[in-house]
């Protein structure tokens, strides 16, 4: 079995996201990148699956922010392969023409399987799974938080979730594409001394691809919610902001 | 007669969801301005009694079959997309969930349509249908034109009222040809898994302290449950928390986790990504504490700390101990 995932680089949302002069895109080097955090999971159920059914994993990225790196770990965790995919341009394209670009590299390619993160924070046109799926014309389930080869081999049975607790169990014909909700584990870690070593000694493969302009969404305006508008902000040291909270609550005969 | 706009209803387990409802009143605010019809797509098998709900649009776009007793992403989206070709709307809405996020992307690709996920406001302005959509985990919002002649939008579920929706009525049942080839029908459905049972309904506790990212680790959700002990509720988290196994499934809040009302929602470290504000919005209370003043959740709550949760915790226990003698 031969497994593609396909991995996003976005921005840390631990740290801040500003807007760009003109208003309508975010700037690039306000951002610090990072994997999708979802990507991670499909990578982890990756490799799940190579431990189980002795797949092959080959992790794909676009050449923007910090892709470099996180190849690097992903073949320290245990990936086979990873190629960074070059398209030209200095910050990450919309997730339809993302899509349209891993068409391209994956069409005809015997991959079995095809995972990626369900979303990513800078999911604005649909995400990157069901577009890709659509494209290449293959079956496509979303929010999946398990993956099994059926006997044959040419099925996997998954969990989709649902709110409220529910999931359905699908069986789904390969090839398919899968967008990951969860991995059946947390991702696992890699050892910044393993890391450095595989960067020594690493290849890291490099793809072209050509971007055709799709005419991405025209944004009009971004703007940011406003700070804490809606909320009542308490301040003080720590014991005085815990009195006022306890005030709100006895307030509100909430405490016993 | 060609709709105006589409909403794509949802059921789950015989019943509409909620979100179909939200859909279906907006649709009704924003026709007048758009041609007037609301077109709503219904499928699934057995499901006509459900068209009585619909009484909000005008015409429900019935497809019956087998293969759609249960959700599965190509057979619905092959069967809407005929749909979609069929009722020529300037608006699609469907619902940023579990099924709704799955066809937008196949809608997107195959029908050449352009998307828009997480979608928190619709209105028309001159003559122009915008879009605000929620991003990078709720620390920003983009607003987009939608392109002619037919944008597909999938709406963040809780953004709109569920009651505009909520008519009764007798609307025109439309038939259209849809056809299902064997390629569209590669994922079946086997089951429905149940959600765990024998742990604390958080559903049904008055008090939830909610802990996120910022707990750090496994080590420290006592000292939430401590707190949470004393005021008579439970400790939930939100996906990371779960993710991670600091706290099990059942205690999962937001999106594919459980959407709680309690008295009083008190978030620890909880950035307030859409994912998770879907399941906590609606509390009568919600107080947040986190480090980073920019932090989505201050937007939903009613009181807010700008504070490290290890700083306030401590203090918040000790009064609260303090006070209850």
């Amino acid at each position: 079995m031969k497994i593609a995932v396909l991995a996003k680089q976005v921005a840390d949302l631990v740290e801040g996201v500003e807007i760009d002069a003109s208003g309508k895109a975010v700037d690039p080097t306000s951002i610090r990148y990072i994997l999708s955090e979802l990507d991670d999971h499909a990578l982890e159920e990756a490799l799940l699956l190579k431990e189980r059914v002795q797949a092959r994993v080959e992790v794909f990225s676009l050449e923007t922010g910090e892709a470099r790196e996180a190849l690097f770990t992903a073949l320290a965790k245990g990936a086979d392969r990873v190629v960074m995919v070059q398209i030209g341009l200095e910050s990450a394209p919309d997730n339809h023409t993302t899509a349209k670009v891993f068409a391209s590299v994956l069409k005809g390619q015997p991959y079995d399987l095809i995972l990626t993160g369900v979303r990513a924070s800078d999911d604005l046109d649909g995400s990157l799974g069901g577009l890709l799926a659509g494209y290449l014309d293959l079956p496509y389930v979303g929010l999946i938080r398990k993956v099994e080869v059926a006997g044959d081999g040419g099925t996997v049975v998954v969990e989709k979730e649902y709110p409220g607790g529910f999931a359905a169990e699908l069986e789904v014909r390969l090839p398919a594409v899968l967008g990951i909700q969860a991995a059946e584990q947390p991702p696992r870690y890699v050892p910044v001394s393993r890391l450095r070593q595989v960067m020594k000694t690493a290849k890291l493969e490099e793809a072209t691809a050509a971007v055709e302009d799709i005419g991405p969404l025209a944004v009009r305006r971004m703007y940011k919610p406003e700070e804490g508008k809606g909320a009542t902000m308490l301040s003080g040291d720590p014991d005085e902001v815990a009195r006022q909270i306890a005030d709100i609550l006895a307030e509100r005969r909430l405490l016993r | 007669m060609a709709a105006s706009i589409l909403v794509v209803a949802e059921h789950f387990q015989g019943h509409l969801t909620d979100v179909t409802f939200e859909l279906l009143g907006k649709a009704r605010e924003l026709a007048p301005a758009l041609g007037g019809q609301v077109g709503v797509a219904l499928l699934g098998h057995d499901v006509g009694g459900l068209v009585s709900e619909l009484g909000a649009a005008d015409t429900v776009y019935a497809a019956d079959r087998p293969e759609l007793r249960e959700f599965t992403p190509d057979a619905y989206a092959t069967v809407l997309g005929s749909a979609i070709r069929h009722a020529a709307p300037r608006v699609v809405l469907l619902g940023s969930t579990s099924s709704g996020l799955d066809l937008l992307g196949l809608l997107s690709a195959r029908l050449n349509l352009p998307c828009i996920d997480n979608c928190t406001a619709l209105k028309i302005q001159d003559g122009e249908v915008v879009a605000t959509s929620q991003i990078y985990g709720g620390k920003l919002f983009a607003e987009v034109v939608l392109p002619q002649p037919t944008a597909l939008v999938a709406v963040a579920p809780g953004m709109f009222p569920v009651d505009a929706g909520k008519v009764s009525g007798r609307p025109e049942v439309a038939q259209w040809p849809h056809e299902l080839g064997p390629s569209e029908t590669g994922t079946s459905f086997r089951r429905w898994i149940e959600p765990p049972a024998g742990d604390v309904d958080i559903t049904k506790v008055p008090v939830l302290v909610a802990v996120g990212r910022g707990i750090q680790n496994a080590e420290n959700v006592p000292q939430a449950e401590e707190l949470a002990a004393l005021l008579g509720g439970a400790v939930c988290g939100s996906r990371p928390v779960i993710d991670q196994a600091w706290l099990p499934k059942t205690r999962q809040v937001g999106k594919s986790g459980m959407t709680v009302k309690s008295k009083l929602y008190l978030a620890l470290g909880i950035s307030g990504a859409p994912e998770h504000v879907e399941g906590m919005r609606s509390a009568e209370l919600i107080v947040a504490v986190n480090k980073d003043p920019q932090a989505p959740i201050f937007s939903v709550a009613h009181y807010g700390v700008v504070a490290d949760l290890f700083d306030i915790l401590p203090s918040l226990t000790a009064e609260i101990k303090t006070r209850q003698g």
